[in-house]
Formats: C-alpha cells, sequence, structure tokens
C-alpha cells in the first residue's frame, strides 16, 4: 500500500503549492482572511452548480463555485461601502449567509449524494486515492491530483505571467495605479485565483485546511524575510513540508489528514515565531536585554562624567549610589556595571566606579550629539 | 535644569528624569530631563517625528519608557490618575460610537467614581456645566459623529475639564478646528492658568506660541530647550530642532 | 398559531427555543462590544479555537458533562485569544493573518483530536461533533441550564461593569488615564465574549457562530445612537432571531436549526440596514433626494432673482427657456414645487416670476451664499 501513501502525500503537496501561492498576496495585501470567506461561501455555489448538472464530476462545479466566491468578495465590499458596517463586521456576515444556504439546501435537496457537510468542512484526503481519473480507458492517477495539478499549473503561469503588477499593486498600489495597472482588476483577479484554488482544494482536503494552507505557510515566510521571492520560495518549502509531516502525523494517529496539515503548518509558524532571527520573539527578547545594557552602561557613563572633577565625586560614583540615583534593581545594576567594564567604559576599585579614556571619549559623544 | 529652581519652590508638577523610548530599537525619545513647575502654560513644540505625543503618552504611563521615570506632582506615574487631565488627539477615537455629546463628557467623572459607581445627577451638571464653558451645552444630546471636528474637539475640552485635575495633557487639540473653536481653546487655557493649574499642550503652529503660552518645550527626540516662551524661541534653538530649513522667517 | 401552541407543550421543543433564546440574548449583548472595537473576527476564531478544548476536556475527564466541556473551551478560545493579543503586538503581521492561523490551526489540531477520539473503542458515541455544526435538537434541559446560569452571571458582569467597559471601549487611553487597569479590563471582556460564543457553539456550531456574535449588534446598531438601547436591542434580535429560526427549522423537516437561525438573523440585518430610521439606506437615499430638490429649488429662485435684477421689477417674468440657458436642472419639477410654496407666479406659457415671498427668500439665499 505504498502507492496511495505516496498519492496522499503528492495531492497534498500540490495543494500545499496551489494554495500558498495566492496567499502571499493575500497575507501582503492584508485581506487573509478572504481567504476563510471564500472557502465557505464556495459550498453554496457548489450544491447549486450541483443541482443544476446533477454530478459532481463537471467542471461547472468549478466554475460556479468560483463564481460564489467571487460574490461573497464584493457583496463584503459593497456592505463597507455604504459606511454603515466596519469592514471587520461585514466579512464576518456575509459568508455565514452563503454557508448556512448552502448547508440547507444539502440537507432538503441533496442528502443523499456524496456532499456532506463534513466533507465541505474537514475534506477526506484519504478517500482521494480512491477515485481515480480514467482517460481514454486508462487510470491515470487521483482525480484529485489532475483537478490541483491543472490549478497549480494555472496559478504558476499567472503568477509568472502578473509577477510585476502583483508585486507592484501590492506594495505601492497608488503607483500601481499611475502606471495604469488597475487595482480593482488585481484584486478581483486575485480573488478569483483565490477562489478557483479553494474550489479546486476543498473537495480533497476541505475548507478549513485550505485557510490552514493560504494563511499560515505565507505568514511563517514573512517572519523569516522581507524579499518577495524568498518569501514565495519559503512558503512552498512550509506548505510542502506540512503537507508531508501532516500526513506521517495523521497516519501514526490514525487522525484527519488535513487536520494534521494543518497543525502542522501552526508548528513551523510557533517555531518561526519564536526562533526567526530578525523578528523571533526570544530573539528580539535577547537583543533587547542586551540593549537595555547597553542603553544603561552608556547612561553610567554620562552620569560619571558629569560628575567628573566635582567634590562629589567620591560619594557620587559607587554603585550603591547608581543603583539609588538611576532607578536601577541592584541586580541589574551589577550587571550594568560588569558590562561597562567589560566593554572597556569604566574601571572599578572597591567600590568607586572611574571612567576610563574611552569612556570619556564616549560619554562626551553621547551628551554631545 | 534651571526650570525646576525658578518654580514657586514646591514640587514640579511634572517631573521626567532620564527619559528614553524606543519604537522597535530606534529611540524616539533620547535621554529626556524636564522640569515643569506648577502653573504653567507651556507648549511642546518641535517638528514631526520629534516625539511630542511620545512625551506626553509617556507622562501618562500610556507607553512604557525604555528607561528613566516620570513624576508627577512628586509621585511615580502610577498613582498619578485623577491627577491629571487628557485630551487625547481627535483621530484617536471611532466617533462612530454609539453615544453623544455629555456622554463623552460624563466619561470625564469615571475617574472620580472609581469602579462601578454609577455617575449621577451631581455629575451631569458638572458634564452641563463643562459643555457650557465650551459653547457646546446645545449639543448635548448630539450624536458625536454629527459634530464637526471643532466641535467634538470641544467635547474633549469639556471631558477633560470635569476632570477636575491640577494638571492637563492635551495633544494637539488646535489640529483641523475652525476659529471659533481656536478662540473657545484659548480662553479655555487662559482660565485654566488663572486657576492655577499646569497645562501641557503639544502644539504645531509656532507663530501663536508668543501670544497663546507662556512656556515653551523645544524638542526633536532630544530636549533642546525649556523655559519661558521668549527664551527658548530664538534663531539658534529652532535651528538645532527643524534643522535650519523651516525655522527662519517664522519669528 | 399551531407552532406557538407546540412551543409550549412540547417539551423538546420548549428547551430548544429557551435555549435558542438565550443564545441570541448573551451574544447579541456581548457581540455589541466585539463589533464596537472591532474584534468581530474574534468571534469566528474563537469559535473555531474552541474545537481542541472541547476534545481535550473530554479525553482528560472522559465524560461529556456540558460544563466541563464548556470550561476546556472558554480555555482553548481563550489561549486562541491571547495568542493572537501577542503576535499582534511583537510581529508585523496584520491582525487579519493572524486571526486566519488561529482559527484555522486551532481548528485543524481539534479534528486530529476528534478524529482520534471517534477511533477509539469506547468513544465512538460521544456527539462531539455536533459542535462543528450545533446541533439544537441535542440540547437536554441541563444543557439549557448551564446557558442560563453561565448566561445571567455573564450579564450580571456586564451590567456592574458597564461604565468600565464603555469607557474601554470608546477610549481606552482615557480610561488608563482616570485610573482604570485597562489590561484587567480587557481581559474581562474577552473573556464574557468567549464565555458567550462557547455558549452557543452546541446549537448553531463553530462555523455559523461568528453571525450570531456580529449580526444582531450590526443589525440594532443601526436603529439607535445610544449604546445601552444598542446592546438592549442586538439582546432583542438575537433572542427573536434564536426562537424563530428554531420554529421554522422544527416546522420543516430535515432543515437544520443553526443555518435557519443565521438566515432570520441576517435578514434581521438585511432590514436594519434598509429601513432603519437615519441610518438606513433607504432613508438616506430620501434624504439626498429631498436635498437635491431642495437645491434645484434653490438656484431657480437664485437664477430668477439675478435674471430679475437686469430690469426694474424684481417680479419680472421670464422665459423657462432662459431659466435653462443659466442652470441645467429639471426645471418643471422645480417650478411646481415652488408654485406651490408661492415662490413663483405662472404668467402663463412658459412665464415665470418671482413672487414677494420668493423675492425674500432669494435674497435670504443669495446671503447663506455669500457668507
Amino acid at each position: 500500500m505504498i502507492m496511495p501513501q505516496l498519492e496522499i502525500m503528492l495531492i497534498g503537496s500540490v495543494v500545499a503549492v496551489a494554495c500558498v501561492l495566492p496567499g502571499v498576496f493575500l497575507v501582503l495585501r492584508g485581506v487573509a482572511l478572504m481567504s476563510d470567506a471564500i472557502s465557505h461561501s464556495i459550498l453554496l455555489g457548489i450544491i447549486l452548480s450541483f443541482l443544476v448538472v446533477r454530478t459532481l464530476d463537471s467542471p461547472l462545479l468549478i466554475i460556479g463555485a468560483s463564481l460564489a466566491g467571487v460574490l461573497t468578495v464584493s457583496l463584503t465590499e459593497m456592505l463597507i461601502r455604504t459606511k454603515r458596517i466596519k469592514k471587520d463586521a461585514a466579512i464576518g456576515l456575509v459568508f455565514p449567509v452563503f454557508f448556512s444556504i448552502g448547508v440547507i439546501l444539502i440537507c432538503l435537496k441533496a442528502s443523499n449524494v456524496h456532499i456532506d457537510t463534513d466533507a465541505v468542512l474537514l475534506g477526506e484526503l484519504a478517500f482521494a486515492p480512491f477515485h481515480r481519473m480514467i482517460m481514454f480507458g486508462i487510470d491515470v492517477g487521483p482525480h484529485a491530483l489532475w483537478v490541483m495539478g491543472v490549478i497549480l499549473v494555472l496559478n504558476v503561469a499567472l503568477l509568472i505571467g502578473f509577477y510585476k503588477e502583483l508585486k507592484l499593486s501590492t506594495f505601492d498600489s497608488g503607483l500601481a495605479a499611475s502606471l495604469g495597472f488597475s487595482p480593482v482588476l488585481v484584486h478581483y483577479g486575485l480573488m478569483t485565483v483565490t477562489s478557483v484554488t479553494a474550489v479546486g482544494a476543498f473537495d480533497a482536503v476541505g475548507s478549513i485546511l485550505v485557510v490552514a494552507l493560504m494563511i499560515t505557510p505565507p505568514a511563517t515566510a514573512f517572519l523569516l524575510t522581507e524579499r518577495l521571492p524568498r518569501m514565495i520560495g519559503l512558503s512552498v518549502l512550509f506548505g510542502v513540508l506540512s503537507a508531508v509531516a501532516g500526513y506521517g502525523f495523521a497516519h501514526a494517529l490514525d487522525a484527519s489528514i488535513a487536520g494534521s496539515m494543518a497543525t502542522m503548518t501552526g508548528l513551523f509558524f510557533t517555531l518561526a515565531l519564536l526562533f526567526s532571527p530578525s523578528q523571533g520573539l526570544v530573539t528580539k527578547f535577547l537583543t533587547w536585554k542586551e540593549q537595555q545594557v547597553q542603553f544603561s552602561a552608556q547612561m553610567l557613563a554620562v552620569q560619571l562624567l558629569s560628575h567628573e572633577g566635582t567634590d562629589i565625586e567620591s560619594s557620587e560614583n559607587t554603585i550603591d549610589n547608581m543603583v539609588d540615583h538611576m532607578g536601577w534593581r541592584e541586580r541589574d545594576a551589577r550587571r550594568i556595571t560588569r558590562y561597562a567594564v567589560q566593554q572597556g567604559y569604566i574601571q572599578r576599585e572597591e567600590k568607586l566606579l572611574s571612567l576610563t579614556p574611552f569612556g570619556r571619549e564616549l560619554a562626551r559623544k553621547i551628551s554631545i550629539s | 535644569m534651571s526650570a525646576s529652581s525658578s518654580g514657586k519652590g514646591n514640587i514640579p508638577a511634572i517631573e521626567v528624569r532620564d527619559l528614553t523610548v524606543a519604537y522597535r530599537e530606534k529611540p524616539v525619545l533620547w535621554d529626556i530631563d524636564v522640569s515643569i513647575p506648577q502653573g504653567v502654560l507651556l507648549a511642546v513644540v518641535g517638528p514631526n517625528g520629534a516625539g511630542k505625543t511620545t512625551l506626553i503618552k509617556a507622562i501618562l504611563g500610556l507607553i512604557k519608557p525604555a528607561a528613566g521615570q516620570v513624576r508627577v506632582l512628586g509621585k511615580p506615574y502610577s498613582r498619578h490618575n485623577r491627577m491629571v487631565g487628557y485630551v487625547p488627539q481627535r483621530g484617536s477615537v471611532d466617533w462612530d460610537f454609539p453615544t453623544n455629546a455629555l456622554d463623552v463628557v460624563l466619561m470625564g467623572r469615571y475617574g472620580h467614581l472609581g469602579w462601578f459607581r454609577r455617575p449621577g445627577s451631581r455629575d451631569v451638571e458638572l458634564a452641563m456645566a463643562a459643555l457650557e464653558q465650551v459653547g457646546m451645552a446645545e449639543f448635548a444630546q448630539r450624536q458625536i459623529n454629527q459634530l464637526s471636528g471643532g466641535q467634538q474637539q470641544r467635547v474633549f475640552l469639556a471631558r477633560a475639564l470635569v476632570q477636575d485635575a491640577p494638571i492637563y495633557l492635551m495633544d494637539e487639540p488646535f489640529v483641523g478646528v475652525d476659529a471659533k473653536t481656536e478662540t473657545a481653546i484659548v480662553d479655555l487655557l487662559k482660565a485654566l492658568r488663572e486657576q492655577g493649574k499646569t497645562v501641557v499642550v503639544v502644539h504645531h503652529d509656532l507663530q501663536t506660541l508668543t501670544e497663546y503660552y507662556d512656556w515653551a518645550l523645544l524638542l526633536n527626540v532630544r530636549k533642546i530647550a525649556l523655559g519661558p516662551v521668549s527664551e527658548v524661541i530664538t534663531e539658534d534653538n529652532l535651528k538645532v530642532a527643524y534643522g535650519g530649513r523651516t525655522a527662519i522667517g517664522v519669528l | 398559531m399551531d407552532l406557538i401552541l407546540l412551543a409550549f407543550t412540547d417539551y423538546t421543543l420548549r428547551t430548544v427555543i429557551m435555549g435558542t433564546a438565550l443564545l441570541g440574548i448573551v451574544s447579541g449583548a456581548l457581540g455589541s462590544f466585539a463589533v464596537l472595537r472591532k474584534q468581530s473576527l474574534l468571534g469566528d476564531a474563537i469559535s473555531h479555537a474552541a474545537l481542541p478544548g472541547i476534545c481535550l476536556a473530554f479525553l482528560v475527564f472522559m465524560t461529556k458533562s456540558p460544563f466541563l466541556l464548556f470550561l476546556g473551551a472558554v480555555g482553548a478560545g481563550w489561549l486562541g485569544t491571547i495568542m493572537m493579543m501577542l503576535v499582534t503586538k511583537h510581529t508585523r503581521l496584520k491582525q487579519d493573518a493572524i486571526l486566519g492561523i488561529v482559527l484555522s490551526v486551532f481548528f485543524g489540531f481539534g479534528l486530529v483530536l476528534l478524529t482520534w477520539i471517534q477511533r477509539m473503542p469506547n468513544a465512538s458515541q460521544s456527539g462531539l461533533n455536533t459542535f462543528l455544526f450545533g446541533n439544537a435538537s441535542t440540547l437536554l434541559v441541563e444543557d439549557v441550564t448551564m446557558m442560563a446560569v453561565l448566561g445571567v452571571i455573564v450579564l450580571v458582569i456586564l451590567i456592574a461593569m458597564w461604565k468600565e467597559f464603555k469607557i474601554l471601549s470608546f477610549d481606552p487611553d482615557f480610561a488608563h488615564v482616570s485610573g482604570f487597569r485597562v489590561t484587567a479590563l480587557d481581559v474581562t471582556l474577552t473573556t464574557l465574549i468567549v464565555v458567550a460564543i462557547v455558549l452557543g457553539l452546541q446549537t448553531v456550531g463553530v462555523v455559523l457562530m461568528s453571525a450570531m456574535v456580529i449580526a444582531p449588534a450590526a443589525a440594532a446598531r443601526q436603529w439607535t445612537d445610544r449604546l445601552g438601547l444598542m446592546v438592549v436591542v442586538a439582546a432583542i434580535i438575537g433572542a427573536f432571531s434564536g426562537v424563530i429560526g428554531a420554529l421554522i427549522s422544527s416546522s420543516v423537516p430535515k432543515l437544520p436549526t443553526g443555518p435557519t437561525i443565521v438566515l432570520v438573523v441576517s435578514a434581521f440585518v438585511m432590514g436594519s440596514l434598509l429601513f432603519a430610521p437615519n441610518r438606513g439606506l433607504l432613508w438616506a437615499a430620501y434624504h439626498q433626494y429631498q436635498n437635491r430638490k431642495h437645491l434645484r429649488a434653490q438656484t431657480v429662485l437664485a437664477n430668477l432673482f439675478s435674471l430679475a435684477q437686469n430690469h426694474d421689477d424684481p417680479h419680472y417674468p421670464h422665459d423657462i427657456a432662459a431659466l435653462r440657458a443659466i442652470g441645467h436642472a429639471a426645471f418643471s419639477q422645480a417650478m411646481r414645487q415652488l408654485e406651490s410654496e408661492s415662490m413663483v407666479l405662472h404668467h402663463g406659457e412658459d412665464l415665470w416670476g418671482l413672487t414677494d415671498k420668493g423675492i425674500e427668500k432669494a435674497q435670504s439665499v443669495a446671503k447663506d451664499i455669500d457668507s
């Protein structure tokens, strides 16, 4: 049974890459939650199209569902434009309506077919290999792989074709508009791509994993780099890693594959959040501590300079007095003094602190500038 | 440092020592020492990004400084609430919030009421009096998003008035207001000074400084000068603060 | 009528209706604060984030006791909220991305736990997946009792700390300056919102709970400009939506309760947006129409007046064609309106002139324009 396992990981990876490509721009443009709205709204599109064509394999389903996704976006934006409802509330109002109608239609009209609400939300990747694509009587692989493969190729082609427009309108929409790239067109283009991708992916992985894959790997990459090409590359990497590791995790626990993949995207995000060299919380905390000490040591040097040559020098320039005067805690004061000595700002004789020539120079520079 | 000695000989209204504030490793305020004596009407001036608002927020304890201390009437900031009346920038709140002018002014009484107690008829009287003082009594029941910018600013002033504090901090109250509001603010500042209150105002218009204030603090990340307006606003100081370009010709 | 009668006699239906009404009241009241603080989507994130908490509580205690599951959900929802606040504060990621991450990752992990539980031999009937889509018909009296007790506690705290929550929502900096502990207040209010959301999960489910938080508040906001009234109206709209939704779904076979409630409450939003006095869109459109009409009439008056100045007689009638030459508004309607207000006099054919009242009005209009 190696083949189905490989196929699942392959499908997962293809879905992941197809999702992160629009996801990068959703995250950068601050419209990440539109993916949440779209991935729920497409349910209505799917069920309506299904009720018309009465099969789940028609490409019409993808078109109908994508339309529902784009419609959600434009309705949300219409609601915001009325100025009666704020942006965040508007997002949260429209998609539940679509989703509710979808669920009701399924319950009333289509409860006997494959689409059930659980599958929509959760997806069942484990069954994906059993749904084969048959061309000219030959089994050419899992159906989901073909669908997502085509969407992936489309996404890559669109990304390459419109890279410049996307980049410009994301980072400087004003300039983009003045150069003749319509921001509305780029926005709706991106929303259409997001919808099509979500529709293709939901069947395999469910709408929540679509959200996880579209937002989390790009957000993880954004914690690690500021350059767009590198961000796209890292997003793809984290997407694929999450898909593969998620499958392993699900296999070990005999639990939901989609859920495991979402969990893995979260794990990578947490690691980046803690340890990113530029943005990580741990890294930041350490540099902040270091800066605090460095800053305080410089302040200490300035303080010593201001007392230099006065008659209070011997009484003022002691650690105890610094604790008092600068409002430091005792423990911090010792660390700061030690740092200042190490850096050669000051020297210490018993309790008395005095500036080195280097420290005097430094203190002068600080107090003048 | 001469500031504190030229006061009335009692504790300074606001004392800032070695204050440094940094956003994302970049210092916004650097080693500020300021001592503001009681009873002065002081303008905080400086170019954009000079840290004026940051200084106000640091004094109020709204921002945690990287280093340094603030004392208000001799006490650390965590215990000075109810000693400071505050007029924030008008843009800092959502004016579409469902409430009316009187209600906003009543919020100025909340600090006196403490936890759980509701404002009573005396608080309403005080709030109405404050609205009267800023010429807004007829708009008491008006929804706040139906007020003009100047009227909103006056509501904020009335709210600070009912705080009945010995010290007032105001962040750019003159920005984007009509002539009527400008006069109302100036009258109010003078009235507060006559009552012996200390008023610190972030101000952006150098031309009106001498007319409106008696003291000034010139700031550009560092403190450049503090003292009576005429001593602070000199060509040399302005050059340091604004860097040759804007200062010349202002006086 | 039968349905309403049934609501009082049918035991199950009565339980469901009480549950959905309570849910509507609590989420409407607390949702108002979430919406005003621009935390609308917090509801979506918290409700998804609660799932792993429910599963973990079940795994630890091996019981479906509503209170223990509730505690687990609140714990996880709360953890998700704290993480969102932390990440927002310390990274350059935008808030909506962070919401999306917490929402999908917590939910994904919950799903792992849920499927794992379902494959455990003795727990296949745990029924935890009702939390996904909600199932009002599974509400038991003990569930409703818990909702009532917790709902009352939440509302009592809300009323007791009304002034504090109001100042926190409008101007947190000012709350701090007034001596309130803003962080403590923030945590308290957020906890109440978390509790309100979790209370509704069993009834409407994870996905649709966000609508119950946002919609009643969004609808209520259109009707009033007072916070207190808004909260009350939101609670009423929430309660009505819950009851109406439950009644409709119980009368149509196979109609799920959660989505029906959401559609009812969304209809309230739609109606409020269109028809609410002052803020309603139809109202605004009517006002705009009136203003435009008024403006048009004023322009005609001013033009007639300035034309008449060329003659010595201010009442001098002019051909409508001359008016058309300087203005471009639709005249016949404006003239008819002015005539009905006896501002102008019809001199026959296309000739119109000002009356004394019209002259007076035109002068005051001109003065307004000058000043």
